[in-house]
């Protein structure tokens, strides 16, 4: 892999850039790896990866059904943030953001990773009370954290409306400063390059049709250029895990639902952090290329067209300019919906099966681009060694039957 | 944006007054306290997923407040049908033998043969 780098920029500006190299081969699938990925989103690809770099098995493959960045990993609004109530989830993403804080240089690929921060809103009693309790759980678990004045968040974002006249008044926010957003389709071609360069096959355009099961064995995978064959598959195919889960024979707790975005024309600085807010529901930050990222919640029924409903668009909009009263007369630019694989108790799914050899990482629902490398790094640890890595053991398939559930709306509701 | 009909007012209305309320037709176990931990956790958590047809509850939350029942397409976001509770759905991603349809113009005809 050829290296980036300022010295390299420049001696490429001297050939008038005719001759970077591609960032990742198209190969043609071999009939074993010891390890197949199903799924080339961000959370696959980072497996991959760790797979390759940590594990020393490149030997993988990663099959794709569409192209990579063509889901949801290249469709979301970037926030990346830990301050998760609970131990198990708080544990997960903080590890996830730890591996964010080097990931640039890991990947030699600017994943433009900006910790400008997040706040979350409160504009009732009861949102500061649970507020307080989460920044104390994030403060014991070791994650920056506080509870900020609706002065000080006046100060950090001067366009906000904090004045007791709205309808509903902000009384206070939780702050995560190491939080921020990250560039979401150079986090995918960044793990696709690195990976690639470690010998992992990245198989676009290729879709499993079902695995390959003896005496409840997985050993391959059937796909559309024909069968490929592994000892060990992880899936990671976030909205679709569903449909593959059934070509197991295996149930998921998992609903599908469409999730929506928005982006406005570009506009000039004026929103350098990230806000959130719960209650009214709408997320928003700026960026580099000026344009407002909105996010809208999901529809509440279960959809596999890439599209939302427009009342859930109106919603949001009435939230941020009821916040912003400033963006009143922005005009919207593009809108768009991906499909998110929502679990019941608002965390994903880390998880060996029945089937021996078929792990399954999925249920990330809305949330799940901050947690890519984190998510990557446990799945490729519990792949490498056949038991889960301890942080994604609490998040076993098993806690739905045996009750020991992640309960994390609190901290996962609007936040994606 | 859905136009719903709802079976106890009779109407046609916007989507805006309803909620969807997830699967449909699930039936709470007679004796709970006599499950297992996995019919338990399957009867609360499991749901199907399914793309293409789906059998699902909504409530009329803004109108009459009943809940009843849609058969709606989650590809195409087709409502096929609504009808009350207690009652069963016309329109199934099944053959009356069980076989499941296997694409939307499978499905396309078995419902032509449901209506005809």
């Amino acid at each position: 892999m050829q290296r980036y780098s300022g010295f390299g920029l420049v001696k490429h500006a001297l050939s008038h850039h005719e001759n970077w190299q591609r960032q990742w081969r198209n190969p043609t699938p071999k009939k074993a790896y010891d390890v197949i990925i199903v799924g080339g989103g961000g959370h696959g690809l980072a497996t991959a990866y760790y797979l390759a770099k940590e594990h020393g098995i490149k030997n993988v493959a990663v099959i794709e059904k569409g192209w990579l960045g063509g889901g949801n990993t290249a469709r979301n609004t970037t926030i990346v943030r830990s301050n998760y109530l609970w131990d198990e989830a708080a544990a997960l993403y903080e590890h996830s953001m730890k591996l964010w804080e080097g990931l640039s240089q890991d990947l030699n690929y600017n994943v433009m990773f900006s910790q400008r921060g997040v706040m979350n809103l409160g504009h009732t009693l009861q949102d500061m009370r649970d507020i307080q309790r989460r920044v104390n759980a994030n403060r014991l678990n070791g994650i920056d954290s506080e509870v900020i004045t609706p002065e000080r968040i006046k100060e950090l974002v001067p366009v906000i409306d904090t004045s007791k006249n709205a309808r509903y008044p902000i009384l206070g926010a939780s702050w995560q400063s190491r939080a921020g957003v990250a560039r979401h389709d150079a986090v995918a071609w960044g793990f696709a390059r690195a990976a690639d360069a470690h010998g992992v096959d990245i198989l676009q355009q290729t879709e499993v049709t079902g695995f390959k099961i003896r005496d409840g064995r997985a050993y391959g995978v059937h796909t559309n250029l024909g069968d490929v064959e592994a000892k060990t598959i992880g899936c990671v195919a976030a909205g679709n895990s569903g449909v593959l889960a059934k070509m197991a024979g295996i149930k998921l707790p998992l609903e599908s639902h469409p999730l929506q975005a928005l982006v406005s024309e570009p506009l000039k600085p004026v929103l350098d952090t990230v806000v959130m807010s719960n209650h009214v529901h709408g997320y928003i930050s700026q960026s580099d290329k000026g344009d407002l990222v909105i996010g809208a919640g999901i529809d509440g029924y279960n959809g596999y067209g890439q599209r939302g409903s427009y009342s859930t668009v109106e919603h949001t909009l009435q939230a941020i300019v009821e916040m912003f009263p400033i963006f009143s007369r922005v005009r919207m630019n593009r809108q768009w919906g991906g499909i998110v694989d929502t679990c019941p108790d608002a965390c994903p799914i880390l998880s060996k099966t029945k089937v021996k050899g078929l792990f399954f990482n999925c249920g990330w629902g809305t949330g799940g681009f901050k947690a890519t490398p984190g998510s990557g790094h446990v799945f490729a640890a519990s792949l490498a060694k056949g038991e889960m890595h301890p942080i994604a053991a609490p998040f076993s398939i098993d806690r739905f039957n045996t009750g020991a559930l992640v309960d994390e709306h609190g901290a996962a509701g609007v936040a994606h | 944006m859905f136009y719903i009909h709802c079976p106890y007012c009779g109407e046609h209305r916007e989507e805006e007054e309803f909620h969807p309320k997830g699967q449909a037709h699930i039936a709470r176990p007679e004796d709970p306290a006599a499950c297992s931990d996995e019919e338990w956790g399957d009867y609360l958590f499991f749901r199907d997923n399914p793309r293409g047809i789906h059998h699902e509850l909504w409530v009329h939350a803004v109108g009459c407040r009943k809940f009843f029942n849609v058969t709606r397409n989650t590809v195409t976001y087709e409502i096929l049908e609504t009808y009350k509770m207690g009652e069963q759905p016309s329109i199934t991603a099944e053959y009356s033998d069980g076989r499941p349809a296997q694409d939307a113009a499978d499905q396309a005809s078995l419902r032509e043969g449901v209506r005809a």
